[in-house]
């Protein structure tokens, strides 16, 4: 919404910085040119009614996409169990999974991945790592389908905020290992109802944009979760001021 | 010769484009017309007011297919969907009224905001349900071009309901119920809540239901920002006044069985504006009353009531800006009291640490408390054609507004509930006396 044709808003701040399908050439656009397309493409959209109409059409189109790509696949279930249908949504949405006694099976540059998982009726799934693919609170319908996962790793999902993480509950018996590193939307709410899963030994939660406080939010989920390792932020960043860095008292008289 | 020739030449122009005018009578005329151009040029120059027409900006339209008395949550959400339902774009001129702009007593602001799935009627649970994806999805719903997104700060943390020995089969029986309904809520035991909360005394507890999703609590301010930041750029006019009137017109009809009734459909809405006398009359097609707290006043207006009791045209709407043992409503001031005696002692005895409790700070708002049934007002009057209603909920007007606003978009557009059918909450059941209660109220 603040950028052209891009929502960059709700997608990871960290496509910021990557080249946009729209951008000339192979350049990184620098920073004033940005503000003046934005202020230019504000200045339009503010005056003309189609301006304003296109922009929200592309919107929604951006939006429709993460849709479709968070669509059910949960019709899968019957003919091939829960586990395949659960591979292959993660494979195709680009991240990768790894079956009991198997080897990882991750999908190439060009997004093929080998099909020798459909085989796999009975192997429950041990461990997915869905780093930077755009699951939201549908898509979760078919993660949910895993049962048995040990290790989730959801580290710069765009999407993924405080309503998803209160959606992992079912996985509370077997989850081991969960990380959300760098989710630009989880917050410590959502944090908070992580409590379900008492199995867990280990939780990554280091950079989290909208964590308002990392270091009491560390000792929170430390609290709420004993059995586990927390690894994120050190709890101590807070008091970390030392004397050259105290602030200076401005009450105190100037020497004359 | 050429002295007078070269007058007489220009008289003679002159008199071809004037035939009416003397030849000697041009100059008089010259000067009066040069004092009409300069009056026209002074005022067309800036600096002097064109005040041919009086200032109306601050005013309501005059003609406006829907009015909309009330601008909290339930009325935005009412234009909300209004404007995304309608056949055509633009093809619906809605107007928001709204009192006060501060929204100082209005119950959406001073609400906590609350959002809980675990009721016995089904069609609350689905508004319920409803809502939670509304929100879920606010961003979608509500994008406005170049606004950042917003932020509900929305804490998912479940509700937890405990029932006594003999509440207990109530409760197991409204689980079931919500979760047919697609609600994740799960019964506990006395040992399950003591081991999932060990700060809880489990004395006297049966049995206990647990919300595992789409529950907890979010903020109301940045729901309604967005609303009507949405709707601003969807074409609603907002106006700031008080509805004083309604002029309606009647019409006698028989019914099947012989009996007259009369039927009364409001043509036109007087809102006054505030702190002077000037009112505007402001056309209208249909009335929708979300006015909260104030709709009993509002349906009175509309000769909602008047009549003998007992009959159709005497029944009121039953809304109230109160609830029944908390204190006075005249006002909202804060009774400090009542929270010592009435609600500290439950507190300190479910949670022991509670004991040394100390109240920080604390504020009131107005439910618009259904006196009838507890639940929602929803939909048309039969005998005012074209006032729809969507108020009463007492209490749970917020987390379900977005479901209801839904509803009444769909009834105005279509004729009948679409989606979620809210057919036990129209105003009919105050004439029959068929109560729509929950079986547990929160």
């Amino acid at each position: 919404m603040a950028a052209p044709w891009v929502s960059l808003r709700l997608v990871a701040p960290m496509l910021n910085g990557t080249r946009g399908i729209h951008r000339l050439g192979g350049a990184v656009v620098p920073e004033g040119n940005q503000k003046k397309e934005r202020t230019m493409l504000q200045f339009l959209t503010n005056h003309f009614y189609d301006v304003e109409a296109l922009r929200g059409y592309l919107f929604q189109r951006e939006m429709s996409k993460v849709h479709l790509k968070n669509r059910s696949f949960t019709w899968l279930e019957e003919q091939h169990g829960p586990y395949s249908a659960g591979a292959f949504f993660i494979l195709k949405q680009g991240g990768a999974v790894k079956f009991r006694d198997k080897e990882w099976i991750r999908p190439d540059k060009y997004g093929h991945f080998s099909p020798e998982f459909w085989n796999f009726r009975e192997v429950p799934v041990e461990a997915v790592d869905a780093s930077d693919c755009e699951i939201n609170y549908e898509g979760l319908d078919n993660l949910l389908l895993l049962k048995e996962l040990q290790s989730l790793s959801l580290q710069r999902c765009p999407h993924v905020d405080d309503w998803c993480l209160s959606r992992l509950y079912p996985l509370a018996d077997s989850l081991q290992e969960l990380s959300l590193a760098g989710c630009p939307r989880v917050s410590e709410r959502g944090l908070a109802c992580l409590h379900h899963l008492q199995n867990l030994r280990r939780l990554d939660i280091s950079d989290l944009p909208a964590v308002s406080n990392p270091g009491l939010t560390q000792i929170l989920v430390e609290e709420m979760l004993p059995n586990c390792q927390v690894v994120g932020v050190d709890w101590a960043e807070g008091l970390k001021l030392g004397p050259e860095e105290q602030p200076q008292d401005t009450a105190s008289p100037v020497p004359a | 010769m050429i002295r007078r020739v070269l007058p007489h030449g220009l008289g003679r122009g002159l008199l071809t484009r004037r035939p009416g005018t003397r030849r000697g009578g041009f100059s008089l005329d010259w000067d009066g017309k040069v004092s009409e151009i300069k009056k026209k040029i002074k005022s067309i120059l800036p600096g002097t007011p064109c005040d041919v027409l009086p200032d109306t900006s601050h005013l309501p339209p005059e003609h406006s297919d829907v009015v909309i008395v009330g601008g909290g949550v339930l009325g935005l959400s009412v234009a909300y969907w209004l404007k995304k339902l309608e056949n055509r774009q633009g093809g619906m001129q809605v107007l928001v009224v709204e009192r006060d702009h501060t929204y100082s007593q209005a119950s959406t602001g001073l609400s906590v905001g609350g959002i809980c799935q675990q009721f016995s009627l089904p069609e609350n649970i689905q508004l319920s349900l409803f809502s939670a994806s509304f929100l879920r999805n606010i961003n979608e719903y509500l994008a406005v071009t170049d606004a950042p997104p917003l932020d509900l700060q929305f804490n998912p943390s479940g509700y937890l309901l405990l029932a006594s020995e003999k509440d207990a089969a109530a409760m197991e029986s409204n689980v079931k119920v919500q979760k047919q309904e697609g609600a994740k809520v799960c019964l506990m035991s006395p040992d399950q809540l003591r081991n999932k909360f060990p700060w809880i005394n489990t004395e006297g507890v049966a049995l206990a239901s647990y919300g595992m999703e789409n529950e907890g609590w979010f903020d109301p301010w940045c729901l309604l920002h967005g609303l009507r930041q949405k709707l601003a750029s969807m074409g609603v006019s907002f106006c700031q006044g008080e509805v004083t009137r309604f002029v309606t017109s009647s019409q006698c009809m028989l019914t099947t069985d012989d009996e007259m009734v009369t039927l009364k459909s409001i043509h036109e809405v007087h809102v006054k504006m505030d702190h002077s006398l000037e009112y505007q009359p402001v056309e209208c097609a249909i009335v929708i009353n979300a006015a909260g707290a104030w709709s009993a006043q509002i349906a009175a207006l509309a000769g909602i009531g008047k009549g003998p009791p007992g009959t159709l045209q005497g029944t009121k709407l039953p809304v109230e800006p109160r609830k029944e043992e908390e204190p006075d409503p005249a006002n909202l001031e804060v009774d400090h009291d009542f929270f010592q005696e009435k609600v500290w002692p439950h507190l300190a005895l479910r949670v022991p640490a509670f004991e040394t409790l100390k109240v920080q700070t604390a504020w009131a708002g107005y439910y618009d408390y259904n006196t009838f049934d507890q639940n929602g007002v929803v939909g048309p009057h039969p005998l005012v054609v074209n006032m729809y209603f969507a108020t009463g909920f007492s209490g749970h007007g917020l987390q379900q507004a977005p479901g209801v606003g839904r509803a009444v978009a769909e009834m105005i557009l279509e004729g009948s509930f679409q989606t979620i059918d809210l057919s036990p909450f129209l105003f009919n059941r105050f004439y029959l006396g068929e109560k729509t209660q929950e079986n547990n109220i929160m």
